[in-house]
């Protein structure tokens, strides 16, 4: 038996979580350190799963697969395609850089209890959401994936609700309410749309139980049978299963208007928080329509596809629109993700490969662009005490470092070519367009929007005269330009040159599109003829 | 009337003498039985030692005498179990009474279990202060004494404690283990009543709010008292309709292979009898489950009954009647499947969707948990309602892994107190998890499984009943049951909250530190939480293998 890789990639955060929570209240910095040092570890064993992975091997890599509940029909079986891949290498390299800029953000506040251990809990628990999150991109059974899908959710929520921003409007009393609040709806949302998803994974079961004689969730036995023509899931049956997974990611992804929990959750949270629920946990939504919805019902989906991406072009406009509004820096960011996870699901749906690479690097370069933006949000909100658009101004003439970072943070957010978004947005757009073109053309105007609502935000906080309360900010220190400097380098050199991650990729975007029968339309004057 | 007639013959017209060869002597396969015997025997050798043991001695001597009895019961089933009695030696004992076959020695050795697991925690007396010296368990230092009177106060001043709870605890254990086995009417009927009985006294022995736990026991007896005689009336209108009332000639009546007799042409005419005798029957026991709309008693006499009490009820009185509930609709009615199956339907949708929207209002932990219970009653007749060979086994590990959660989670409520003994309001639950992030962690744990969350024992019994309701064609059900799992989920989670997110008050409850005893209770249910939700495997084997009933 070879290595099995994907499981210690999982296993080493997981084995992380405990060992840190394991450390001493009075350790606070060992604790840190301890994690840090595990987030790292996985870094390292992403990269080398990343460099394994064969492009033009065989379609899912470094499988496992072991039985686990034989009377669920569940499997152990993990595999790797391009995409997941580059996902968890994506999350393998978020993660020491959300630990970093929360470095203090969970210190008690005094230290009088020795059984309470926040700041342990809180690296603890971000160990172990980076493990579920490996998983779930790792599982190739859906019924495994279904399980750390759910399972996330609880680390999640204490990190939502138990470590909010200090920087609250209303007072400790409020602040408290609010993240409470926050946590429950982020909990809720996602739990509703899991178990709604259960139905749908039991009705899965069931129907090849009836069809294959054992019920299996395995996807690539499930493939193959239908491959083979064994496997032939009624229309309607198909419909159902299908918009059972797909209301599960849509909350997940989120897309409108399943969206209301995310400005909420990532409002309330940290900043770091907020960058691991949008940029890490959110992509397992995105992900798994790939994944599983198309995979597993084409038929469906390309039955659903018409109204997916309306949906999704709504979220683009809707997203972008609410952003112009927000007067709260975090919820603005909030609505700016949920404008470009309407780019990444209309990307997907576009069922072109243009748009399914173009959706995929988005993930990506937005998992990188946000977490820019939204930590060096941090580090400002963080130095004033509020979160308020209103509170703030002048920034860039006593820390033109945070203001210039949080420039290139924001421009990529508005995918200003020569940065990594600017390439996955453009590919989403020719993808779309080469198919819907009034909807392409609509959704370019969440480009615009987002111009206005980035370039407004910058000029409101950074320039014009210094307010009050900003005289004395102090400027990035080095443990803050260690998160930002390297995701900024990142942002341009994707920008610049994506072929390593496009190469990765696209094999696995033409399996998919392959299932669902779909080639990419001709040019437009040969299909006339 | 002519003169010819002698007494006798008179007599003779509504007598007639027994044959000797016609009345053996019953003939009871004691080995086989041995389980339901030792802890009867068991039950009255308390009785004894509560006559007869010095008053200082008793708790221990009762609590060792039932630990011992308990352990040796399951030693027994488990030793019947290996002997293939579960399996390919499964038959029915003592004259038709009492079937012996995996469902029946599953079911008693996971009552058993629970038994032991919450005889532990009746016995704890480190959580309560200290009574004028002595240590007091949660029970009423005497339980005739008219609650706030003089005769109260010097039966606490003296020390005294209610050791009876133990023998009474080992009856209700002993008529526990026989009601899922039964396979007559009348010794199921016997059975309720015999399990029933010790509980309604132990839901009034207290030793805290005594007039509420007293008043708990009242409505438990009436509404119980009200099920059996509904129980016992179906019982008798089944016999009007079969002429008997074992459950396998009972079936054959129904399924139409009896050998019809002029008696039985009279009675098979007329379905009434038998619909609405199974229907009475029914009632008596989805009362027992708190199946809605039976449910009423539970959340009351949940919250009154002494904590351990209602630990004990919630896991193995559901344990007991479900196991009844599945043998009647599986063995004894089958050929009615299309009859029942509708109402049990409307049942369960309604048992579900109830017992999780009351829950979301309720203020109380021990009353949330009755109607989180009330909710789990619904997600079990799921399976129930199956009638595959799946929906068996999946009731029965639900059932198991169900009990030790919900044991856990009523040994974590006894220990968080303040001045007035367990405080059960949950806003003083505030910020317990900044207090004791243990105790706290281990509540959630069990929250976290009673809603299903993956990597619970929650969880693979939900997927596992849900499964079986999918396979035999009740997805409606499925869907309601996953509406209702997220309704529920919202309020375990708001107790989460509540605990980890809130500050804690000033003058909030403390946590007391137990006794190894409810240490342990707590820590099995811990540990069974994640062995099922793991690695449950094993017990899924175990289930799939006792999923057949004899008939």
């Amino acid at each position: 038996m070879s290595f099995p890789l994907l499981t210690v990639t999982a296993v080493v955060p997981a084995a992380g979580a405990v060992i840190t929570a394991a450390v001493p209240a009075a350790r606070k910095t060992a604790a840190k350190y301890t994690a840090l040092l595990f987030s790292l570890a996985t870094l390292v064993l992403a990269i080398v799963a990343l460099v394994r992975f064969d492009p033009d091997g065989d379609r899912y890599q470094l499988t496992e697969s072991h039985a686990w509940i034989k009377d669920f029909g569940l499997r152990y079986e993990l595999g790797v395609d391009g995409i997941a891949v580059t996902l968890i290498a994506l999350t393998a390299l978020l993660i020491p850089f959300v630990m970093l800029a929360g470095w203090h953000d969970a210190d008690p506040l005094e230290d009088t209890n020795r059984r309470w251990r926040p700041t342990q809990g809180f690296f603890a628990l971000i160990l172990l959401v980076e493990a579920m999150v490996v998983l779930s991109f790792e599982a190739t059974d859906v019924f495994l994936f279904y399980i750390f899908f759910e399972a996330m959710l609880i680390p999640m929520y204490f990190l939502i609700g138990g470590f909010g921003d200090r920087a609250h409007a209303g007072g400790e009393e409020e602040a408290a309410r609010q993240r409470s609040y926050a946590a429950v709806k982020f909990l809720l949302y996602n739990l509703a749309g899991g178990l709604i998803m259960l139905a749908a994974v039991i009705g899965l079961y069931t129907v090849t139980a009836d069809q294959l004689g054992t019920g299996t969730f395995s996807l690539q036995e499930i493939l193959a049978a239908r491959g083979a023509g064994k496997l032939d899931i009624a229309t309607d049956t198909e419909r159902w299963l299908f918009l059972g997974f797909f209301f599960a990611f849509a909350v997940k992804a989120p897309l409108w208007p399943l969206h209301t929990w995310l400005p909420n959750a990532m409002g309330e949270s940290t900043a770091p928080v907020a960058v691991l629920i949008t940029a890490v946990v959110d992509k397992v939504g995105t992900f798994a329509m790939l994944r599983f919805c198309l995979q597993l019902f084409p038929d469906a989906s390309k039955w659903a596809t018409p109204v997916i991406l309306v949906l999704a072009v709504i979220s683009i406009i809707y997203g972008a629109l609410l952003a112009v509004g927000q007067r709260d820096i975090k919820r603005l960011i909030a609505y700016a993700s949920v404008s470009h996870f309407g780019f990444i699901i209309l990307g997907i749906f576009a069922m072109t490969s243009q748009g399914q690479s173009g959706a995929t690097l988005y993930m990506v370069n937005h998992g990188i662009s946000t977490a820019a933006l939204m930590l060096v949000a941090g580090f400002l909100i963080t130095r004033r005490g509020s979160r308020l658009i209103a509170d703030f101004g002048g920034v860039q003439k006593v820390a033109p470092v945070l203001a210039g970072t949080f420039l290139i943070g924001g421009l990529a957010t508005l995918s200003l070519p020569g940065l990594a978004p600017f390439v996955s947005e453009f590919l989403v757009l020719v993808g779309t367009f080469s198919r819907y073109p009034v909807l392409g053309i609509i959704a370019t105007l969440g480009i615009v929007l987002a111009a206005l609502y980035v370039l407004v935000l910058y000029q409101r906080t950074m320039t014009g005269p210094v307010k009050a309360g900003i005289e004395g900010m102090a400027d990035l220190k080095a443990r803050e330009l260690l998160v930002v400097a390297p995701l900024i380098a990142l942002l341009l050199f994707l920008g610049v040159y994506p072929k390593p991650i496009t190469d990765i990729v696209n094999p696995s975007v033409h399996h998919t599109l392959s299932d669902v029968h779909k080639t990419d339309p001709k040019p437009a004057l040969e299909a006339k003829k | 009337m002519s003169a010819s007639l002698t007494g006798t013959a008179v007599h003779s017209l509504w007598t007639v003498a027994a044959p000797a060869d016609k009345f053996p002597a019953p003939h009871i396969e004691y080995a086989q039985l041995s389980p339901v015997l030792i802890v009867f025997g068991i039950a009255a050798l308390g009785v004894l030692v509560e006559a007869f043991v010095p008053r200082k001695n008793r708790y221990t001597a009762q609590v060792a005498v039932a630990a011992v009895g308990l352990a040796a019961a399951f030693a027994a089933t488990v030793a019947l179990a290996e002997k293939g009695y579960g399996t390919t030696k499964a038959h029915i004992a003592a004259m038709g009474a009492v079937a012996v076959d995996g469902p029946a020695l599953f079911l008693q050795g996971t009552i058993l279990l629970v038994g032991l697991v919450a005889l532990f925690t009746f016995a704890e007396r480190r959580l309560d202060p200290r009574a004028h010296g002595s240590r007091v368990d949660s029970f009423a230092a005497q339980g005739s004494a008219i609650p706030g009177s003089e005769q109260e106060q010097a039966a606490v001043r003296a020390g005294f404690t209610s050791t009876e709870v133990f023998p009474l605890l080992m009856f209700a254990i002993g008529g526990m283990l026989v009601f899922p086995a039964a396979n007559d009417l009348l010794t199921l009927f016997v059975a309720l009543e015999v399990f029933s009985l010790p509980l309604y006294i132990l839901c009034a022995l207290a030793r805290r709010n005594r007039l509420m736990s007293q008043e708990a026991a009242v409505k438990y007896f009436l509404l119980g008292a009200f099920s059996s005689a509904f129980l016992l009336f179906g019982i008798a209108l089944l016999y009007g309709y079969a002429g008997t009332v074992s459950y396998a000639g009972i079936a054959s009546v129904v399924d139409g292979t009896a050998p019809m007799t002029p008696a039985l042409a009279d009675t098979t005419g007329n379905d009434a009898l038998l619909l609405i005798g199974l229907a009475m029957v029914a009632m008596g026991l989805l009362f027992k489950v708190g199946a809605v709309p039976f449910h009423m008693w539970t959340p009351d006499v949940y919250q009154g009954a002494p904590t351990p009490v209602t630990g004990f009820m919630a896991s193995a009185t559901k344990v007991a009647a479900f196991g009844a509930l599945l043998r009647l609709l599986y063995v004894v009615l089958p050929g009615m499947r299309w009859d029942w199956r509708p109402v049990m339907w409307g049942v369960a949708i309604v048992t579900m969707l109830a017992g999780a929207v009351i829950a979301v209002t309720q203020t109380d932990v021990k009353r949330l948990l009755a109607y989180s219970s009330i909710a789990h009653a619904g997600f079990i007749l799921a399976g129930v309602i199956a009638t595959t060979p799946s929906g068996i086994s999946s009731v029965l590990f639900y059932l198991a892994a169900y009990s030790f959660v919900t044991l856990g989670a009523f040994a974590v409520v006894t220990l968080v107190r303040d001045a007035g003994g367990e405080a059960t309001h949950l806003s003083r639950w505030a910020g317990l998890g900044r207090r004791s992030p243990l105790v706290a962690a281990v509540f959630a744990v069990f929250l976290l499984a009673f809603a299903g969350i993956p990597l619970t024992s929650g969880f693979a019994g939900k997927f596992a009943v849900f499964k079986a309701a999918s396979e035999g064609g009740a997805m409606p059900l499925v869907i309601v049951g996953v509406i209702s799992s997220a309704i529920a989920a919202f309020f375990y989670i708001r107790v989460i909250v509540l605990m980890f997110f809130s500050e804690p008050r000033p003058d909030g409850p403390t946590v007391a530190v137990p006794s190894a005893l409810t240490s342990t209770a707590i820590a099995l249910g811990v540990a069974v939480t994640l062995v099922l939700g793991l690695a449950p495997q094993y017990f899924l084997d175990l289930a799939d293998k006792a999923g057949v009933f004899v008939r």
